[in-house]
């Protein structure tokens, strides 16, 4: 078994042992969605105006959440420079790591949302477009965000950091997204947004992971 | 000239708050620019000056 | 041609040869910088003519149009030094987008600011979600970025390379941003009045502007000059070559 995929698999069980690190991002999830009719208006029609927009916003910063441990415990306990020592090419080992972010943030986001969707009372029709937004929009977030996380594994508090370096590299995928659902609601057209979305993926999928085996480097030679 | 008269010229029609004040930032953000690596260096060779006189006079007291 | 500019790169990778070399070269920016905007900015303010729609308001133009672009290339100048800087290894390179990063910063802030002053007149309020304000304020927040990363690493080196990766993503999402705020400002609002119609402008007005933009663009070159010699001054001050400089001070 080639060490990316025992790696994937090592993570995925650790993460069925600890129900909190899938957990703790839909809980997330579901309290910012219920922040927002407690503070600005509870009146059905208005929530259904704002819907995709806030579903969307909420899954975005649930998945900013969960990537600040992305990388940090392999830098700390020396896996990173076991994976380095071993000859295995860094790309694969990133899309690995992502694909297991995934499973564990985007993944569980993109099942229960069309459920909590529900709260916000958004637009019958506009539930399939939720769902496929977020299916190829999450792993965009992901992937760009294991940019940032690998950039700040090794910064003290880079929490925030992580934050203000990648918020701003996910505006289109917001926009797109939240405007897929936003279309779908008002019985419009959304293939396209979708169509952007799915290229988005394909690009990130692509250059990202030389970026994430670049920045992992950094935190070696410390 | 485009404007008949000076007090013409600083009122702008009646837009001479907003584009005064643009010009206004504008040079307070240029001489910050400029200010700021002059003000750096003379920091920078202060500091190296410092130095060095310390390491001469330790050498010569040695 | 191709010899030269090797040459050219080669002695670019000394920073001894740099901090000689610019310092002869500062003034022959920095005095025709001040003439250019001078020459621009008094021309645009007092003899171009007026906007037959925006009146004199129009004239903040001179100032939002060339630090807008000059925001733009700054960050894609920074990112190809950060490339640079990554692949070869060259130091300078790494210094020279450590320099652009707060000079470019600024620029994209006095475009905003300058572009949300402008939006009072126009259309009344300090601050329209316009396309191009919305974009520059997201390329604001990417400075903010790769200017918070450079400090962030336990090493020097490893901080450089960590913004040099950041705008280089950053670099290639820029298109993607930029094309997406503009199709996302089409569908919420059409905006009736632009804050600029390139096309449409008259001759007297569009040479100012030009003369605004090269102005900039020098005021730039100066100003990563300065800013870089300081870099050099501070990673080179163990040399022997900085102790001489320094040592004329030291003796007095």
């Amino acid at each position: 078994m080639s060490l990316v995929t025992a790696t994937i698999k090592r993570d995925l069980v650790i993460a069925a042992r600890n129900p909190g690190e899938w957990l703790n991002p839909l809980m997330f999830f579901l309290m910012v969605l219920a922040l927002f009719p407690l503070a600005v208006d509870p009146d059905p029609k208005f929530l259904s105006k704002i819907a995709a927009g806030v579903v969307w916003v909420a899954a975005l910063l649930a998945t900013l959440l969960s990537l600040d441990a992305l990388f940090k415990a392999d830098v700390e306990d020396g896996t990173l420079e076991q994976w380095l020592a071993s000859g295995e090419s860094l790309f694969a080992m990133a899309l690995g790591k992502v694909f297991v972010h995934w499973c564990i943030s985007g993944l569980p986001l993109t099942l229960v949302a069309p459920l909590l969707a529900l709260m916000m009372n958004l637009p019958e029709n506009a539930y399939s477009a939720l769902f496929f937004s977020l299916l190829l929009g999450t792993p965009i977030l992901s992937l760009l965000g294991a940019v940032g996380a690998a950039l700040t594994a090794g910064v003290r508090s880079g929490g925030l950091l992580l934050s203000l370096v990648i918020l701003p590299l996910y505006i289109p995928i917001l926009i797109f997204g939240a405007s897929a659902v936003y279309h779908a609601g008002i019985g419009m057209e959304y293939a396209g947004q979708l169509g952007f979305l799915g290229s988005f993926l394909c690009i990130s999928l692509t250059l990202t992971p030389f970026a994430v085996a670049g920045a992992l480097k950094l935190n070696l030679s410390r | 000239m485009f404007f008949e008269s000076f007090a013409e010229f600083l009122a702008m029609g009646k837009h001479g708050f907003y584009v005064w004040l643009c010009y206004g930032i504008t040079a307070l953000v240029i001489i910050a620019n400029i200010l700021a690596p002059i003000r750096q260096r003379k920091k920078l060779i202060e500091q190296q000056t410092r130095l060095l006189r310390r390491e001469k006079k330790n050498a010569s007291e040695a | 041609m191709w010899e030269a500019l090797k040459r050219l790169y080669h002695r670019m990778g000394s920073p001894k040869w740099f901090y000689e070399i610019s310092a002869v070269w500062l003034p022959w920016f920095a005095i025709p910088a001040a003439l250019f905007l001078i020459v621009g900015a008094v021309w645009g303010l007092a003899f171009a003519p007026a906007d037959y729609q925006q009146g004199n308001s129009f004239r903040i133009i001179y100032i939002h149009v060339p630090t807008a672009i000059l925001a733009q290339s700054a960050y894609a100048m920074m990112a190809i030094s950060g490339a640079i800087f990554l692949i070869w290894r060259m130091k300078m390179a790494a210094w020279v987008a450590a320099s652009i990063a707060p000079i470019g910063a600024s620029f994209c802030f006095v475009a905003l600011i300058t572009g949300a002053i402008w939006g009072k007149p126009t259309w009344g309020t300090w601050w329209v979600w316009d396309a191009r304000l919305t974009s520059m304020l997201l390329l604001l927040f990417l400075y903010f970025g790769v200017m918070a990363l450079q400090k962030a690493m336990d090493t020097e080196e490893n901080s450089a390379k960590a913004g040099a990766i950041l705008s280089l993503v950053g670099l290639v999402n820029i298109p993607i941003i930029k094309y997406s705020v503009e199709w996302w400002n089409t569908l919420h609002q059409p905006a009736t009045l632009k804050l600029t119609e390139e096309s449409t402008m008259a001759m007297e007005m569009l040479i100012p502007l030009l003369i605004m933009i090269v102005g900039f663009y020098l005021l730039f070159a100066t100003l990563i000059f300065m800013r870089t010699r300081n870099h050099v001054l501070w990673h080179e001050r163990k040399k022997n070559w900085v102790k001489k400089l320094i040592q004329p001070e030291a003796e007095k």
